[in-house]
């Protein structure tokens, strides 16, 4: 039995053909895992983090259970203890026309257990804010205006609706980007009011 | 008729103008400021555009951002600070440029490592081909 003749032009293709492999397969694997990944999601370093506080005031007073007066100021530093829901809105913005249900019902059913929801009026004017909960057919927690945007910026928001889970000790537990949905909100809210104080 | 019309916008503008610069004029601290804003402005990305730094972008949220900037830095913190306030917000990816340290190093040194390889595979594969060609 012969075993077959490497020539020296194909033990040469056979070097070229291995080095041209060990260049392009990192850079294939590099390319496949970038599209694995959605550019749109960018990880926020906040939760886990202290809340920022602010001090905004009140423009939408809510339904019974859970109003506040227009004009109220709202500091977040006077909630600690509670579970808070902040949820970033504009009337412009179509996902918090889809979340808005969610958020009235999940708000109200959770008002007993001492859950604050508070609604951030985001680059946008009261009345249109106002206009728009009529049209809207009511928001059932009290809303504030973020007339600088300044608490926007605080919570390094990237647009609206954007949803801020605040555990009893006044951390951001979860950031939620788009719009939430009654089971997300319910499943975060259970295990946030489930943990003792100090666990986000 | 329009005439008249041009002159009152004329006379209006100057006033407003005139009106402006007796509140409070510009000095040359102002315009410092004016100059370092946009210094650590243009090194932060807008969050809501696509690849505009604040300093570039005409959105609310950049414009804001840009104000918030120029009212610490007369407050007198330093760019650096300011650089971190941004990053405690919004993470790393508000910088335009990433910095040069620890994964992000792939980002600077990989084009000039597949540059000085791809130069070096081409200068081989001349050369062998010549050598080649010799024989």
């Amino acid at each position: 039995m012969t075993t077959p003749e490497v020539t020296p032009a194909a033990g040469m293709n056979w070097r070229r053909a291995s080095m041209a492999g060990v260049v392009a397969l990192p850079i294939i694997a590099l390319l496949a895992f970038g599209l694995t990944r959605d550019p749109g999601e960018i990880k926020s370093p906040l939760p886990g983090k202290m809340a920022p506080d602010f001090a905004l005031e009140v423009f939408a007073p809510g339904e019974p259970g859970q109003e506040r007066a227009v004009g109220d100021t709202i500091r977040l530093s006077e909630l600690r203890g509670q579970v808070v829901v902040l949820n970033f809105w504009a009337s412009w913005c179509l996902e918090c026309r889809r979340e808005h249900q969610a958020l009235t019902e999940v708000a109200a059913d959770y008002a007993t257990r001492g859950v604050k929801f508070y609604g951030v009026l985001y680059n946008d004017s009261p009345s249109a804010g106002k206009r728009w909960i009529d049209e809207m057919g009511g928001q059932s927690y009290p809303s504030v205006n973020d007339a600088r945007t300044r608490t926007a910026i605080d919570y390094g928001l990237y647009g609206a609706p954007e949803t801020f889970f605040i555990a009893k000790d006044g951390r951001v537990a979860y950031k939620h980007i788009g719009a939430v949905t009654d089971r997300l909100l319910m499943q975060k809210l259970d295990s946030l009011l489930a943990a003792p104080a100090g666990t986000p | 008729m329009r005439i008249l019309a041009a002159l009152a916008v004329a006379v209006v503008a100057r006033s407003a103008t005139a009106q402006d610069t007796a509140v409070r004029p510009v000095t040359g601290a102002d315009s410092a400021l004016e100059r370092r804003t946009r210094e650590v402005a243009s090194e932060l990305r807008c969050p809501v555009c696509q690849g505009l730094s604040i300093a570039d972008s005409p959105s609310d949220l950049a414009l804001e951002m840009k104000g918030l900037v120029r009212e610490q830095l007369a407050a007198g913190k330093s760019p650096e600070e300011i650089r971190a306030y941004f990053i405690g917000k919004y993470g790393e990816w508000v910088l335009l440029e990433p910095k040069a340290e620890g994964l992000n190093l792939l980002v600077y040194l990989l084009p000039v490592a597949l540059v000085i390889g791809g130069g070096l595979f081409v200068v081989r594969y001349v050369r062998a081909n010549s050598a080649e060609r010799e024989t």
